[in-house]
Order: structure tokens, then C-alpha cells, then sequence
């Protein structure tokens, strides 16, 4: 179970080369600035842009190679556009219906899906009635009761403001962890695809410089994602323990624990830290002299330079979890850190994402 | 005092019958033609515009002399249709028919052009995602959303033909019960001095013509006529 692309593209003083193996399942984000080509590859596998001699297969179905060009109707896709896009002479189950009725695929679960996104109330009213973020949800909807093999997510959250997308992301994770059909999903919102995303391509003027699981993706210092200041590694835990003496949780992954404030969660129950390179500091020395709660020990895979020349970034390695470290050149100097030294990395802040 | 003859009842009539066939062939020629012109991006789409609009710079007899002449016997369409064994189609009903086509073409694509034009690439794209092929696209999402500017086209392409006199003197002469429309039964009446006829006719138009623009901004607010 795989997509498998090899597109090119090429407009005036813009080319996009994409030879990628996409997983067959999750949430693949593709990732870049605006202007890296994300969106038209989106639409060149969607078959909305025409790219000549591509090769596109999606989980064993030829939708494009050489001369064949699966017109984009007969391609079992759905795509959720920026803006929301609905038939403005249609109601909300008129909107609905439209992929519905036209899909050839056994029929969706409608209920679950309406139920999923929370808009079976809002049926027989017509779009313009409706707040940004629930058009946003009847879109998704609409895309998914035409039952698509494959779910075209172009950047559904950036037309709406930040209230609406809080309103709306707890419905993507909902997604993310139903469906069984694989999601692209454009974004240039690096804490978007921090809460979404299980595969990252990262895009850079129409050439992918990086594709690859994300936690792993994230932690590479070679890319340029790590330069950013809000550089973040994500990592993938499960709640492990609570302790109602000091209202704490523990999270467990491969590598080590974590503690945060008390949640209300169940034991088992999996969930995503993303952790700022920015809040993780370096010591030599466990102990208990700090205030730190979480001091996790680690080795140092790699030290580059940061775009800021009093910076360095530290690759940092527990069991099979990578993070990531800003520091000052000068404490790199103080502490003496060298490529595979045993340290402690004490981490100032943990934000709990799912 | 409400005195219309025989002979003005047959020209209006005729002159209904003549707009009404003219505005449904007109709508079912300018769709593709309009629709072509909204989304093609070839080099003919300046010179077919130019030519679709030009019946409404050009001064209905020129229109009307070219024509006449295509249609005459010694003219290319007239050597067709009389091959055809069709006859000849100046002095005929049909040959009004033709000539209001081309006369009220641009009444019909231009509305239509700019409704498509308005619909824009989104509302196709999203209809092909849902699996819905180009022409199932065109009857359930362009033909909806174009509408306003197919009210306008209709209106405008009647009301319009109603109207024609040039081209109809050229083409169709002025016989009864075939070719005389209103236009020219008032022409006759202002010629024979016949006012109070010719006020009948003439004001009902000038009443159907305000009406007619009246119902077109009550229904497409949005989109007062047509732009010049």
C-alpha cells in the first residue's frame, strides 16, 4: 500500500520535480514556504494540473503514466480546497449528495461521517448562512461521502481565523485517527503538521528536500527546518502512570519518560508531545540541583551552527527518540560537547498535542 | 378608441413569434459560443468576439445588405439552400429568423459570457473532484450559477428583436402576414399618416420595452443589462 509519483511541472521560471513513495495510509503532510510547489503538486496528483509523462499510483490503481491520464472525475480522490468551496445553489445535504450519488465506491457511512464532523444539524441550510469553519467541515464531509481512495487536503485551515481553527483541528485528529484511506495535507503550519502528520515531505522551489516519517523528519539537523526558530521535535507517547500526589502525568516513549501537569487521560492512551528546541537545555551532571523537572540522559548525535551565529543546534538521542537542543556556541565551549558525549537534556516545556 | 386592425395583430404576431423562436435558438447557439469565449485561452478568441459583437456597432442595413446578398441567388448561402431545394431564404420568414440570429447574437453571448465568466474555475474543479464529468458538470453547476445571466440573455435577445427594423426592411421587405413586423407596420402607419395607429403600437412598445428592463433588474439585480 503506496503512492507512488514521479511528476514534473514546469511554468515560466517555476519548475516542480516530485519523485516520491508516499505511504498508503496516515497523514502525509507536504511541508514548505509559499511559492515551494506544495499546492501544485497537490493538484498535478489530483489531476486538476496536466503534468505531462507522470507517473502516479495510488495504492495499485494507475491514475497517470506516460499517455494515460485518468481524468480527474474518474480518479477516486477527494480534495478539500482552502476556501471551502461549496455550490452556492445547493444546500448543505444538496452539497453533500453531489460526490454521494456520482461515486461508484460502496456508499460511505454517512451518519459516521456527519456525526464525525459535527454538522448533521446544519443539513437544510445553504451555504452562505454558515460560519467559515463549519463550510470548512461540510467540505470535508462532501469529500468523504463521495468515498475517495485517497483524501487532497490543500491547506483547509489557512482561510480561517485562529478561533476557527482551533474550532476545527480537534475534527482533523478525529480524522486522522478514522480513516483508513491515506491523507495529503498541504501546509506550511509547522504546528499543524506537528498535530496531524505521520509522514512529512518537506518542499523547498519545487524540490523536495526531505520525505520521511516526521518525528524522524523533524529532528534532522541537515534540513532547514531545524534552523527555524520554532525548530520542534515531535514525539509519540503513551500515558504511562498519573501521580495524584503532585497532580502529575507520566508519558512514556522509547527512550524515557516525561512528566506534565495532570490530564485526564487514560492509561495507554497514545498521544504526541512536540517539544521546542528552544526548551531544551544541556547539562553534564544528572542530580537534582534544578528546578527541571523532566532531565532526560542522552547522547549527542551531531552539533551544527544555527542561522544566529551565537547559536548552535544539538542532535540528542534517547533509545530510538531524537530531540533537539538550541544553545550558545559559548556553553557548547563551557561544557565541552562533542559528538557522541553522554549528557543530560533537561527540558524546560512540553506541549501535549493530542 | 382602442383600435388595432387585422393588420396590426398579424405583425405583432408575427413579431412574437419572430423573437420568441429567435431568443430559444439564440440561447441554444450563443451557450457553446459564450461558453467557449469564457474559457478558451486560443488566439481566435479576440476575432470571434470582434465578430460576435460587431452586429451591435454596425448599422442594421449593412448587416442587413450583406445578407441579403449571402442569401440571394447569386450567393453563397442562397446557391446552398436552393440546392438543398430549401429555396430562397430573403422575403421569407425564415430568412428573418437568420437574419435576427446574427442581429441579436451579441445580446445572447455577452450576458452568458460574463455569467460564466463570473462562475470562474472553482465550482468545475470541485464538481470534477466529486466525481462529476465535464457535461454533468455543465447541467448541474455551470447551468444553476449561470443563471441570472441566462434570464439576461433571454430578455435582452427578445426584447431586442422585437425592436429590429433595419435588417428586416432589407431582408424581409414588408409583406403581410410574413414578413411585416411591428417596426414596420408602424414605419406604414407614420407614412400613411396614420398617427393614432402608429401611437398604439409604437407607445405598446415603448410600455413592453420599460417593462422588460423593469423585470430584468427586479430578477438580476446584480447584473443591470450589459456592458456597452
Amino acid at each position: 500500500m503506496s503512492i507512488e509519483l514521479d511528476i514534473t511541472r514546469t511554468y515560466p521560471g517555476f519548475t516542480l520535480a516530485a519523485d516520491l513513495t508516499l505511504p498508503g495510509q496516515g497523514v502525509t503532510a507536504l511541508f514548505g514556504p509559499s511559492g515551494s510547489g506544495k499546492t501544485t503538486l497537490l493538484r498535478c496528483i489530483a489531476g486538476l494540473e496536466k503534468a505531462a509523462n507522470a507517473r502516479l499510483v495510488v495504492n495499485g490503481e494507475v491514475w497517470q503514466d506516460g499517455d494515460f491520464f485518468l481524468p480527474v472525475h474518474q480518479r477516486a480522490l477527494g480534495y478539500v480546497f482552502q476556501e471551502a468551496s461549496l455550490f452556492p445553489h445547493l444546500t448543505v445535504a444538496g452539497n453533500l449528495h453531489y460526490g454521494k450519488k456520482r461515486s461508484r465506491a460502496a456508499a460511505a457511512d454517512e451518519a459516521g461521517i456527519l456525526d464525525m464532523l459535527g454538522i448533521a444539524h446544519l443539513l437544510p441550510r445553504k451555504p452562505d448562512g454558515l460560519s467559515g469553519g463549519e463550510r470548512q467541515r461540510v467540505a470535508i464531509a462532501r469529500a468523504l461521502l463521495a468515498a475517495p481512495k485517497l483524501l487532497l487536503m490543500d491547506e483547509p485551515l489557512a482561510a480561517l481565523d485562529s478561533q476557527r481553527k482551533r474550532e476545527i483541528l480537534p475534527y482533523l485528529e478525529r480524522l486522522h485517527d478514522r480513516l483508513s484511506i491515506p491523507i495529503l495535507y498541504v501546509s506550511h503550519a509547522a504546528d499543524e503538521v506537528a498535530r496531524l502528520a505521520d509522514h512529512l515531505v518537506l518542499l523547498e522551489q519545487g524540490r523536495v528536500l526531505a520525505s520521511g516519517p516526521l518525528t524522524e523528519t523533524l529532528s534532522r539537523l541537515d534540513l532547514p527546518l531545524a534552523a527555524d526558530e520554532d525548530a520542534a521535535v515531535v514525539v509519540d507517547a503513551v500515558v504511562g502512570a498519573h501521580d495524584s500526589n503532585y497532580h502529575l502525568t507520566r508519558l512514556d516513549f522509547s527512550g524515557g519518560v516525561i512528566w506534565v501537569t495532570r490530564r485526564d487521560l487514560p492509561l495507554g492512551h497514545r498521544t504526541r508531545l512536540r517539544i521546542l528546541a528552544r526548551d531544551v537545555s544541556i547539562a553534564l551532571e544528572g542530580g537534582n540541583a534544578s528546578s527541571i523537572l523532566n532531565r532526560l540522559q542522552a547522547d549527542v548525535t551531531a552539533l551544527v551552527a544555527a542561522d544566529n551565529p551565537a547559536q548552535m543546534l544539538v542532535g540528542l538521542r534517547m533509545g530510538q527518540t531524537a530531540l533537539l537542543a538550541r544553545i550558545t556556541r559559548r556553553s557548547r565551549d563551557q561544557l565541552g560537547l562533542a559528538e557522541g558525549m553522554g549528557v543530560w537534556a533537561q527540558i524546560k516545556s512540553v506541549a501535549l498535542l493530542a | 378608441m382602442f383600435s388595432l386592425s387585422p393588420d396590426d395583430w398579424s405583425a405583432i404576431r408575427l413579431t412574437l413569434a419572430l423573437a420568441g423562436l429567435t431568443t430559444i435558438l439564440l440561447l441554444l447557439i450563443g451557450t457553446p459560443i459564450a461558453w467557449w469565449l469564457a474559457r478558451t485561452a486560443s488566439a481566435w478568441k479576440r476575432p470571434v468576439s470582434a465578430v460576435v459583437t460587431l452586429p451591435m456597432v454596425l448599422p442594421p442595413t449593412v448587416l442587413g445588405f450583406y445578407l441579403l446578398v449571402l442569401m440571394g441567388p447569386e450567393g453563397p448561402v442562397g446557391r446552398l439552400t436552393q440546392a438543398l431545394g430549401l429555396g430562397l431564404l430573403p422575403f421569407t420568414f425564415s430568412g428573418l429568423v437568420v437574419a435576427s440570429l446574427f442581429y441579436s447574437l451579441p445580446f445572447a453571448v455577452q450576458p452568458l459570457q460574463q455569467a460564466f465568466e463570473a462562475i470562474g474555475e472553482r465550482p468545475l474543479e470541485v464538481a470534477a473532484t466529486l466525481r462529476a464529468s465535464p457535461l454533468d458538470t455543465f447541467f448541474t453547476v455551470v447551468l444553476p450559477l449561470a443563471r441570472p445571466g441566462f434570464v439576461t440573455a433571454a430578455v435582452m435577445s427578445f426584447a431586442h428583436t422585437i425592436g429590429e427594423f433595419g435588417v428586416v426592411l432589407m431582408i424581409g421587405g414588408n409583406i403581410p402576414d410574413r414578413t411585416r413586423v411591428l417596426s414596420v407596420q408602424i414605419y406604414d402607419h407614420v407614412e400613411a399618416l396614420e398617427f393614432t395607429q402608429g401611437h398604439w403600437l409604437a407607445g405598446g412598445l415603448l410600455v413592453f420595452s420599460f417593462c422588460v428592463l423593469l423585470v430584468l433588474y427586479r430578477f438580476n439585480p446584480g447584473q443591470p443589462g450589459m456592458r456597452p
